[in-house]
């Protein structure tokens, strides 16, 4: 009995081979979006915990140079005689692989993840270890050996030898070992011009790349959810065109049960097979895209991560969960409906649509509740929690009113019709509702997200040309090593009456926090450039007559200090703010004070760094080598910056722009699964119609006009609901998980490109269903008006 | 007794009021009898016939079919039974769309694990079918997908076959051709057969009749 239930059950697909690619099609394309988008944040995941193994970075307390990067090996032993346990590392990049040199005489046991390995391979050698990629781009000049568990993009190599490499003779860094002896003399009077960076400090990056990630699985999400959208769709329609099998096979004493287990188990089988299809496709989607957002990471926040996928359980059994459960979920309810079905209930498809219909009415309502919980949720509730269910509130709310709002306007648009043939339109649109609503419903949340999602990155964009055109203003920026060459700098680009910068910082503890400390020279460039989250009337002004500070968001949300609030310096000094300056991808909290006010407090350091006004940036930086000796690695050409890393932020667009055409294909074709299904249902509603006169051409012209119809109305509603997803992921959520928050901008030409390719996306899923009505036989038409059916 | 039905009674709830449909209802039929069962639209009849199939319970009363009364088996052992003792034909047919005529014809067989190929055969040449086993059924006219329900009833080699209507969608010839099919078949394998009808000429072609009015046995 099982067998031939089964084979009956399994008939149904092997007829309707469109029916069945839908449903595997639609699972595939949801499973791939998020396990894709998965594959990739596990893979850079992964590679930040390799790199962490490898370095010992996270595990050990740091000691950098307060001022540039550079320890002279003197300071090193200076500690070591003192009793300070410290070891050396050198670090820097060769052919865009970071070099790390360590000394395995006094690294610490987590410095590196070969440990023995590592001693036995290169102590006091010529030869370098890393992982076959990063070896390949190291060329085969050096002599590596390779060893898979050091991270990406890293080689380690003995200090001598990789200081040998680099052309150096000084330190990056020291690690501080852990169980340090007790007496030793303070930091401050071996090495004062060290500051200490603790193991908790050096994880922010992970907390930064986090919110790339975050975004990238709020859109894998949202995909999944579009994906679903076409599960459920066929599924609802697939039960619907075997209700009447399903009531023979009962009449002729197959038991609910068994039916029941059945239908699951086919049902699991075929969802398993969408899932594997959709990792696959998946893997493939990040392999696509993962060399892009590893160049983002790299760019944005020196992240490194590897440019190759790997098949990680973590992702690819994720997917397949999800898209079980999910197909689980939208099955539930049929399987429910067929428990409860009468075995003798009417099999007519139109007994569906009623029955979709009346659900209307319970779906308006529970619209109407989750759209209303948004507004408390949005006022007074805080926290990430708060402010994912107020995102879900949002879609889930707007997703459920679509099918009434459509109704409405179609009613609307009937009620103001005179000519026959569109009343009859409107109608029939109207009618169609309840079959098509899922699809619209998955239109509207993929075109709402593109909106948010683009919206956000858009804004992001800006906001980040801004920032680059606030910190990146002078167009060369130099970094002396002595108090000697800042004076003589200073001196030369003052003969010349060229604008200067100087920029003096040093790191302090206040706030419970450490806090980094500049003093500027207050001119022009900073009242031209810098753009302001909030600010007191002519805050520069205040700025430049010592009367008040300027601090970055960071310490303004840590330390819940805003524009008026004073800030406790130092016992003697407390500033007012005068302005709150937005200081994205940059976790340390900042107060920036002018040039006197520094000097007062700090009168023993000197500027280091410059940045320097210029039309003529190539002739005054040979000047600046040759007639002030300074280095030539030691000055940058700010606008080559700029240009990169604008450079990098374009590689996050790929990044989002290939995520969206996807999200917009997969409710494409959600659309284009829902008419190929309904065309069968449709004829004998067209078939009347025909009769009276319509031609088929003229009904297929219809048809493709009532899809466009439905996806401007679905537009309409989708561009509210993508501003508004924005504004929740910019001022809720993104403050909520980051602390920082970036201010909204509108692009209404983006806005309507995407509206534009929503119609075409509905106009080209229409096509093919049209197509096949304008070529449906006369006999088939026919066939509707004889008796026998 | 293959069929026995002893005061049984059904109502359907219409809003707050209570419709009888069938009152106190009481008739045999014997294994190899043929039985049709008349009346008026809305006396009954189907409500009856679904009674009798173990698609649905009476209120009250008894019906036994192959000595099990119906009213205390379990949903699964009415399934059972309507897979092992009964067959039903259907006014719409009742086809699986998606399965070929063959596949149709052997289905209810198979469900009950005893396919007789040779029968199936016999059966399809009996009523015409031999050319269209490979076809799915929406290639078939009204009067072959009657037909096709009628050889999946009796390939099953059922105990008792009830029929709805059998010929309600067919052209009075080819209604007579099909009964005729029927009724020798029926006839050959020795089973009960109750049919619902509205044709006096197919009544008279039945052993006995009975008529039903107002849900009672006239």
């Amino acid at each position: 009995m099982i067998r031939s239930c089964l084979s009956a059950l399994l008939s149904h697909w092997r007829r309707n081979p469109v029916q069945l690619f839908a449903y595997i099609a639609g699972l595939a394309l949801a499973t791939a979006l998020w396990s894709g988008v998965q594959a990739i944040n596990s893979e850079a995941r992964a590679s930040y915990q390799a790199a962490a193994a490898t370095l010992g970075e996270g595990q050990n307390d740091l000691l950098f140079p307060k001022h540039g990067d550079h320890i002279p090996q003197e300071t090193y032993v200076l500690l070591r005689r003192s009793g300070w346990l410290v070891s050396p590392i050198v670090s820097g990049r060769l052919n865009d692989v970071r070099l790390i040199g360590i000394d395995l005489v006094t690294s610490a046991t987590g410095l590196a993840s070969g440990g023995e390995a590592l001693e036995s391979t290169f102590i006091g050698s010529d030869r370098l270890l890393a992982n076959e990629e990063t070896a390949l781009r190291l060329g085969s000049s050096l002599d590596i050996t390779v060893d898979a568990s050091i991270a990406s993009g890293i080689a380690i190599g003995d200090i001598g030898f990789v200081q040998q490499l680099l052309g150096r003779d000084y330190l990056s860094h020291l690690v501080l070992l852990p169980d340090q002896p007790i007496g030793q003399p303070a930091l401050d009077t071996i090495a004062p011009n060290l500051r200490l960076q603790s193991a908790l400090t050096a994880t922010n990056v992970t907390e930064l790349t986090n919110s790339f990630h975050l975004n990238l699985t709020a859109f894998g999400l949202l995909s999944f959810a579009v994906g679903l959208f076409i599960v459920h769709s066929t599924i609802g329609l697939a039960f619907e065109q075997r209700r009447g099998m399903i009531r023979t096979l009962r009449s002729l004493g197959v038991p609910l049960h068994t039916l029941v287990i059945l239908i699951t188990i086919e049902m699991m089988m075929l969802a398993t097979i969408g899932a594997g299809f959709g990792i696959v496709l998946g893997y493939l989607i990040a392999a696509f895209l993962l060399p892009d957002v590893a160049a983002t990471l790299r760019g944005l926040y020196g992240a490194q991560i590897s440019g190759t996928l790997e098949l990680r359980a973590s992702w690819w059994v994720s997917g397949l969960l999800l898209g079980l459960v999910g197909t689980a979920a939208a099955l539930s309810s049929q399987i429910w409906r067929i428990a409860a079905m009468p075995i003798l209930v009417s099999v007519k498809p139109r007994a569906w649509l009623v029955a979709t219909t009346s659900r209307f009415r319970l779906h308006s309502i529970a619209a109407a509740v989750l759209l209303c919980a948004t507004v408390p949720l949005a006022l007074f509730c805080d926290g990430l929690l708060a402010g994912f269910v107020l995102l879900g509130c949002l879609l889930i709310g707007a997703a459920l009113a679509l099918p009434a709002i459509t109704a409405y306007i179609l009613t609307l648009l009937q009620k103001h019709t005179v000519a026959p043939v569109w009343a009859w339109f409107w109608a029939d649109t109207r009618q169609q509702l309840p079959g098509l609503s899922l699809a619209l419903m998955a239109l509207l949340l993929a075109v709402s997200a593109n909106i948010g999602v683009s919206t956000m990155v858009s804004s992001f964009r800006l906001t980040f040309v801004s920032f680059l055109d606030q910190r990146l203003a002078p167009e060369l920026f130099v970094e002396v090593n002595s108090a000697d060459q800042s004076v003589a700098l200073e001196t030369f680009l003052g003969s010349r009456k060229i604008e200067i910068l100087p920029l003096l910082t040093t790191q302090v503890t206040m706030l419970e926090q450490t806090v980094a400390l500049y003093g500027v020279r207050v001119g022009q460039t900073y009242r031209d450039h810098w753009v302001f989250l909030d600010e007191t009337p002519a805050a520069w002004d205040l700025v430049e007559t010592n009367n008040a500070v300027v601090v970055n968001e960071q310490l303004a949300r840590r330390a819940d200090l805003w524009v008026g609030d004073l800030v406790q310096i130092t016992t003697d000094l407390a500033l007012p703010i005068a302005a709150v300056v937005g200081d994205y991808g940059n976790p340390q909290a900042q107060i920036i004070m002018s040039e006197n006010t520094f000097q007062g407090l700090h009168p023993e350091i000197h500027p280091l760094r410059f940045g320097i006004r210029t039309q003529a940036a190539a002739k005054l930086r040979l000047q600046i080598i040759e007639l002030v000796g300074i280095d030539d690695s030691a000055i940058i050409d700010q606008a080559a910056i700029k240009a990169l890393s604008l450079n990098v932020f374009e590689r996050t667009f790929v990044v989002t722009s290939a995520l969206n055409v996807l999200t917009l294909g997969v409710a494409s074709f959600s659309i284009l699964m829902s008419l190929l299904t309904l065309a069968d249902l449709r004829v004998p509603q067209l078939a009347p119609v025909w009769a009276l006169g319509l031609t088929r051409r003229h009904l297929g012209w219809l048809e493709l006009l009532r899809s466009v119809i439905l996806a401007t109305i679905v537009f309409v509603c989708a561009l509210p609901l993508g501003l508004a997803l924005a504004w929740v992921l910019l001022t809720i959520i993104n403050v909520e998980a980051f602390g920082w928050q970036l201010p909204i901008y509108l692009f209404p030409v983006n806005y309507l490109q995407l509206g534009g390719y929503a119609l075409v996306a509905a106009f080209l899923a229409a096509t093919w269903p049209a197509v096949r009505l304008i070529s449906t036989s006369t006999s088939t038409l026919l066939g509707i008006f004889a008796s026998e059916r | 007794m293959l069929l026995r039905f002893e005061e049984v009674r059904k109502s359907f709830r219409d809003g707050d009021s209570v419709v009888p449909v069938l009152q106190d209802v009481s008739f045999e039929l014997e294994a190899g009898q043929t039985l049709a069962l008349r009346g008026e639209s809305g006396s009954g009849k189907s409500t009856l016939l679904h009674i009798a199939g173990a698609l649905e319970a009476p209120d009250a009363g008894h019906v036994w079919v192959s000595g099990q009364d119906l009213t205390r088996l379990n949903d699964n052992r009415r399934a059972r039974l309507r897979r092992t003792e009964i067959a039903l034909v259907f006014q719409q047919f009742n086809l699986i769309p998606s399965l070929t005529v063959e596949a149709n014809i052997s289905f209810h067989a198979a469900l009950s694990g005893h396919v007789d190929l040779l029968h199936i055969e016999q059966i399809s040449a009996a009523l015409g079918l031999l050319g269209q086993m490979k076809k799915y059924p929406e290639a078939l006219s009204g009067g072959q997908q009657q037909r096709v329900a009628i050889a999946r009833a009796i390939a099953a080699k059922p105990k008792l076959m009830l029929a709805d209507e059998p010929t309600g969608n067919l052209d009075e010839a080819t209604a007579q051709d099909v009964l005729e099919q029927m009724l020798k078949l029926v006839v050959q394998m020795g089973t009960a057969l109750m049919v619902v009808t509205h044709s006096p000429n197919i009544a008279a072609r039945m052993d006995r009749q009975l008529h039903l009015r107002s849900g009672q046995l006239a």
